[in-house]
């Protein structure tokens, strides 16, 4: 074993980066975990059930059981990395320390795409929520959704703004009970307490699989919406108090509650709504659960659900700008974006000008785009991610073999989980590509274009050397 | 290996980038939605003249669920009978395999290239 000891306390992966003030090291594992489940969680209540419309309820089921797979290759994947590369950025930082800087440079945009898109989504589902409570109570026009969603990402913009111990701790409070909403559903309506409403046989009769298999491939579109977004955990690392123990822990954490909360979603919203409906997510069912607690004939259900469903998509856009601002904040510290970005506030510790700047483009996205594409792009940005991060480990375990530097979280059984997780990738955009074939080549030819325009034009302005700012060897090979 | 000193941006060229960076983004997303390109939009290709829950293909499990929904079969027509067409070309399959591998042998070389030149700076040679 060398000297590199990155889960040491007093070297605990954090190098040199120039700021004269740095971000709070205030968050514990509770947070890490809020952050990756609060951003993914509102996936079980809207979005996921595009995947019924892909190919029917069963396909929806495989394509969930199928993404997770592909997501705990992913939490395990990146918990190792990150128990390492404990700094802001994530996969970006991962990345540029890994395989070079143009890589990095990709990595940095699919987060930032994946999580401002996401986050318009979500603003977009709490606009619909506010329209329902208006129509409930009586109000007879159609609500004008616009200002709530302004409303939504305005708020917690200031929120993400003012520091990120509230804004996490925030998400914990809403999260969990998000969570719990859907534990209480569950038990609910399927006879656990009380009398079940569950009628699985009666409503697969004759639509089994309405598409045969090729719509179970084409399912694993939106199979990702169920966990995208879980390994927004590492973006954190720069904040956390304990890197190398707390990102692996809230990692691995959430995607085990991710994997139960989505199964019980499929479980309950299957066992009550009718496949056509339940997978029409714009002209259907837009919020699925609350659906579901609409026919459970209870009053009380309908308003947790409500509840459940505004704290999942306020918890989510919360995360998301919080993860979208640091892998932008970043980029702007290394000068691959204009280092203006990488400012730090003086009083609040945020990266404040990277929160204010991502308001317009989300609100661009939120009230331009409908939601499907919106939910498209989001899934194409997370997925060229995932992509990059089979080769991401494989490259990280050759140039530092496991007794180079000591990791925090040392995944089992690899090359298995990078070899599964690139031929999951592989299906999804097979899935993608026979919906939306024409995003996915024109999001292609736009991270094309700015790769050029990055190897160039802007990588002028990198300082070379600086950027590596890991206390790591020298990678073997080099 | 002599240590690179990159060039001071100005505020304009800065802000000359971000500018770019916003309207390739919003590009990306927005012009195949102006070309009509985007999406899969669901079709009825065998509609039903006089629908009712049997002829729109609904047991009555099925259908009660809908009525309670608040749907009748006329509502729920297109609802029901829409579906999406998965037919594809070959070429076209073959056209994204190949966007998609040329990206990530553009980045991975690209990348090797630089990354080279940033451990050479970091350490030494």
């Amino acid at each position: 074993m060398t000297q590199v000891d990155i889960t040491s306390p007093t070297m605990d992966g954090m190098g040199p980066h120039g700021t004269k003030v740095g971000l709070l090291r205030v968050l514990g594992p509770a947070h890490v975990w809020a952050l990756g489940v609060g951003i993914v969680l509102v996936g079980e209540y809207m979005g996921w059930n595009f995947a019924v419309g892909k190919g029917g309820a069963y396909a929806a089921l495989i394509a969930c059981w199928f993404a997770g797979i592909l997501y705990t290759c992913v939490a395990m994947i990146d918990s190792e990395v990150t128990s390492t590369v404990a700094s802001a950025g994530g996969q970006y930082t991962q990345a540029k320390h890994i395989i070079g800087p143009l890589m990095a440079f990709n990595v940095g945009l699919y987060l930032v795409f994946a999580y401002t898109m996401l986050e318009a989504a979500n603003a977009i589902t709490a606009g619909y929520l506010f329209s329902v409570v208006a129509t409930m109570s009586g109000h007879a026009d159609a609500l004008d959704q616009r200002p709530f969603i302004i409303l939504v990402i305005m708020f917690l913009a200031w929120l993400n703004y003012r520091g990120v111990l509230a804004t996490l701790t925030f998400n914990l409070v809403i999260t969990a009970i998000a969570f719990l909403a859907i534990i209480v559903l569950f038990l609910s309506t399927s006879g656990i307490l009380g009398g079940g409403i569950m009628e699985h046989a009666a409503l697969f009769e004759g639509h089994e699989l309405p598409y045969g298999w090729i719509g179970v491939l084409a399912a694993m579109h939106f199979g990702l919406w169920y966990y995208l977004g879980i390994e927004g955990t590492t973006q954190a690392a720069e904040e956390v108090r304990s890197p190398a123990r707390a990102l692996p822990f809230g990692t691995l954490a959430g995607i085990m509650t991710l994997l139960i909360a989505a199964t019980l979603t499929w479980y309950v919203c299957s066992g009550v709504l009718p496949w056509e409906f339940l997978g029409d997510g714009v002209n259907g069912s837009v919020a699925p659960l609350f659906d579901t607690a609409r026919l459970s004939g209870s009053t009380a259900l309908v308003w947790l659900l409500g509840f459940g469903t505004l704290f999942a998509t306020l918890a989510s856009a919360n995360g998301c700008i919080n993860d979208a601002s640091r892998a932008w904040f970043a980029m702007g510290r290394d000068k691959y974006l204009p280092g203006w970005f990488g400012a730090v506030h003086p009083r609040y510790r945020t990266p404040y000008r990277s929160i204010v700047f991502l308001v317009p483009i989300a609100l661009i996205f939120a009230l331009g785009a409908p939601l499907d594409q919106v939910i498209t792009f989001s899934i194409l940005s997370g997925l060229l991610g995932y992509t990059f991060m089979p080769l991401n480990i494989i490259l990280f375990r050759r140039k530092w073999p496991l007794n180079s530097i000591k990791r925090g979280y040392e995944h089992p059984f690899h090359p298995l989980p990078a070899i599964t997780l690139l031929t999951l990738c592989g299906v999804t955009f097979f899935a993608v590509f026979l919906g939306y074939g024409t995003q996915l080549v024109a999001m292609v030819g736009f991270y094309i274009v700015v790769s050029l325009w990055f190897h160039f034009w802007r990588y002028r302005f990198v300082n070379r050397g600086a950027q590596f700012t890991m206390p790591w060897p020298k990678p073997q090979g080099y | 290996m002599a240590h690179y000193q990159p060039p001071k941006q100005g505020k304009a060229s800065q802000l000359i980038d971000v500018v770019v960076l916003v309207v390739l983004t919003v590009g990306a997303l927005f012009v195949p939605l102006w070309l009509g390109l985007a999406g899969a939009a669901k079709s009825v290709t065998n509609p039903v003249t006089t629908p009712t829950w049997e002829t729109l293909g609904q047991t009555p499990a099925q259908s009660a669920k809908y009525e309670a929904l608040g749907y009748t079969p006329e509502t729920a027509h297109d609802l029901i009978l829409a579906r999406f067409d998965y037919s594809f070309s070959i070429g076209a399959l073959l056209m994204m395999i190949v966007v998609i591998v040329l990206y990530y042998v553009l980045i991975l070389r690209f990348s090797e290239v630089e990354y080279r030149e940033v451990i050479s700076e970091k350490f030494g040679e």
